[in-house]
């Protein structure tokens, strides 16, 4: 990309050595290696069971709730390998989680956004009030639900609940942001005011986002990786693997629908 | 093109007989309910006053009130309740939100349907010899209640535990994703969200202990003292072993005594049944996703 690069552009945010993840011996996901660089948009495609959720349960450390799973091979996140690391908690307030289904948890529009924030320790009404309509108003929530911020936010509609998850996920002033194909269940208009929201989140944040939808990989992505059958096809920039630059016959087929 | 076939006619008159089976079965139900519940009021309403629910029995239990039984059974529910619902909603959470599923989570939870399987006499019995003689306890409120909690212990972790369990996955997962901790998770989103249940499974065993007999007779409760209970180990009356008393072991009772008595206990377990829909009513009122 040509926008003006922060100080540390192009450095790995994200490192992924040999990654191989299990499932009570069966494999999921195995011979991943990869980089993801700073402030890039690196998007993941790929039919379903092909490894995506599994990589992305494997880099914030959700392996330990899932019976189970298992993960090999090295995942560098920041500095710090992940498998090491002994605060957890840290790393996953560190990455923002997006799932496929919006998941408003069943306390206040507020509360929802608040959350993290609280469980960092910050108490004062107002930080929190600031804090809440920032992250709403990047999420572009705001103006939708600012007169009616103590209604259940589980209660809203699936487009709003999605910019909902989104919002509190940017409450926890994370570093990377991963989406889980955050559309499935998201009306076409939302998803392109969500994309919106991403392409101006790209200047502050790194982002992988998952997609069911091969064209919002190419809108949005700046690199982007397929994922088929439990291995890394191909990873390439985006421009060139949607312009006939796909080095494997299968991305190929897949981009171009004949499969998947 | 609609017209009924003698198929669609017989097809109906099928489902027109079941639907009169089930309904009358249903009918069948109440009238057990109706003629008890009738026949305490027709038999012993006309005893219950209020000096007969503030006085203590005289003239040899053929007379007077039961107070001390009243009084007693407030207090072996109560202490009963104070050891039994820490110690099963904690264990019913450790089981829902923490233990993994393995062969030692399986074998307690068998245990714990086990333990709900146990007649009550037998609970009685482990009491005498835990409680009342192994401990030191004496027969007391203590040892009763004891008695009384372990054996209600299965019902409070099996509804909390269903009622943490009716909290979506999802809503954990986001909230672990966020960097919470398990007990933070719990807190914030688990256990506002299955309050409700876990008090409408306390508020069903508060009931089902109010009623039991066996388990105090020989741990706690006695025939008749006109004492008032000043501790927890002292003995104490009770309403169940006082209508089994009145029923059948005290000659010359009036016809209208034991069942005034009864009508008083059921009246105690229906006020607290009802308090428990109630609440399940309102809280389900509020739909939360």
């Amino acid at each position: 990309m040509v926008e003006e690069a922060p100080v540390a552009a192009a450095a790995p945010i994200l490192s992924v050595k040999d990654l191989e993840i299990s499932y009570g011996g069966q494999k999921a996901l195995s011979g991943v290696n990869l980089e993801i660089l700073e402030n890039e948009i690196f998007g993941i495609i790929g039919p379903a069971n092909a490894g995506k959720t599994s990589f992305l349960k494997a880099i914030n450390r959700m392996d330990i709730f899932t019976p189970g799973m298992q993960v090999r091979g090295d995942i560098t996140f920041a500095g710090h390998n992940v498998k090491h690391l002994k605060n957890v908690y840290a790393l996953r307030s560190a990455i923002g989680v997006v799932f496929p289904l919006p998941v408003g948890l069943p306390m206040t529009i507020y509360d929802n956004v608040a959350l993290a924030p609280r469980l960092r320790g910050v108490k004062s009404k107002v930080d929190l009030d600031i804090i809440v309509e920032h992250c709403l108003a990047r999420a572009a929530l705001w103006d939708e639900v600012k007169d009616r911020l103590n209604s259940l936010g589980s209660l809203l509609s699936g487009g709003q609940q999605q910019r909902l998850t989104i919002a509190r996920a940017l409450s926890q002033e994370p570093i990377l942001l991963m989406l889980d194909e955050f559309s499935i269940a998201v009306d076409p208009v939302t998803t392109m005011r969500i994309e919106d929201v991403l392409k101006e989140l790209k200047q502050e944040m790194t982002i992988i986002l998952v997609t069911n939808l091969v064209q919002q990989a190419n809108r949005l992505a700046d690199r982007t990786a397929f994922f088929l059958e439990g291995s890394c096809v191909e990873i390439n920039d985006t421009q060139s693997l949607f312009c006939g630059g796909a080095t494997d016959q299968r991305t190929t087929d897949y981009i171009e629908g004949r499969f998947g | 093109m609609f017209a009924e076939t003698a198929l669609n006619v017989r097809d109906k008159k099928v489902q027109g007989l079941f639907r009169l089976i089930f309904g009358l079965m249903t009918v069948l139900l109440i009238i057990p309910v109706l003629v008890i519940m009738g026949m305490l009021v027709y038999k012993g309403g006309s005893i219950i006053t209020i000096d007969f629910l503030f006085t203590a029995p005289t003239d040899g239990m053929t007379a007077g009130g039961i107070f001390p039984a009243l009084f007693g059974t407030v207090w072996l529910v109560a202490v009963a309740l104070l050891i039994s619902v820490p110690i099963g909603i904690a264990a019913a959470i450790y089981l829902s939100e923490y233990a993994a599923d393995n062969w030692f989570t399986r074998i307690i939870n068998l245990a714990i349907i086990n333990l709900a399987g146990v007649p009550s006499i037998v609970h009685a019995l482990f009491g005498v010899g835990a409680f009342v003689v192994f401990f030191k306890f004496g027969t007391s409120i203590l040892a009763a209640s004891l008695t009384l909690a372990i054996m209600t212990l299965p019902v409070v972790i099996v509804s909390t535990r269903e009622s943490l369990q009716a909290v979506p996955r999802a809503f954990r997962e986001a909230c672990w994703a966020m960097g919470a901790t398990r007990w933070q998770t719990i807190r914030r989103v688990v256990l506002p969200n299955s309050v409700s249940g876990i008090l409408t499974g306390v508020i069903l065993e508060v009931s089902r202990t109010t009623g039991e007999t066996a388990p105090i007779m020989f741990t706690g409760a006695v025939f008749f003292t006109p004492l008032l209970p000043q501790s927890v180990f002292d003995q104490t009356m009770a309403m169940s072993l006082h209508l089994f008393v009145v029923a059948t072991q005290v000659p010359g009772v009036p016809e209208e005594l034991p069942f005034g008595v009864a009508l008083v206990l059921i009246g105690m377990v229906l006020v607290m049944n009802s308090v428990s829909i109630a609440l399940r009513m309102y809280l389900r009122g509020q739909k939360k996703w």
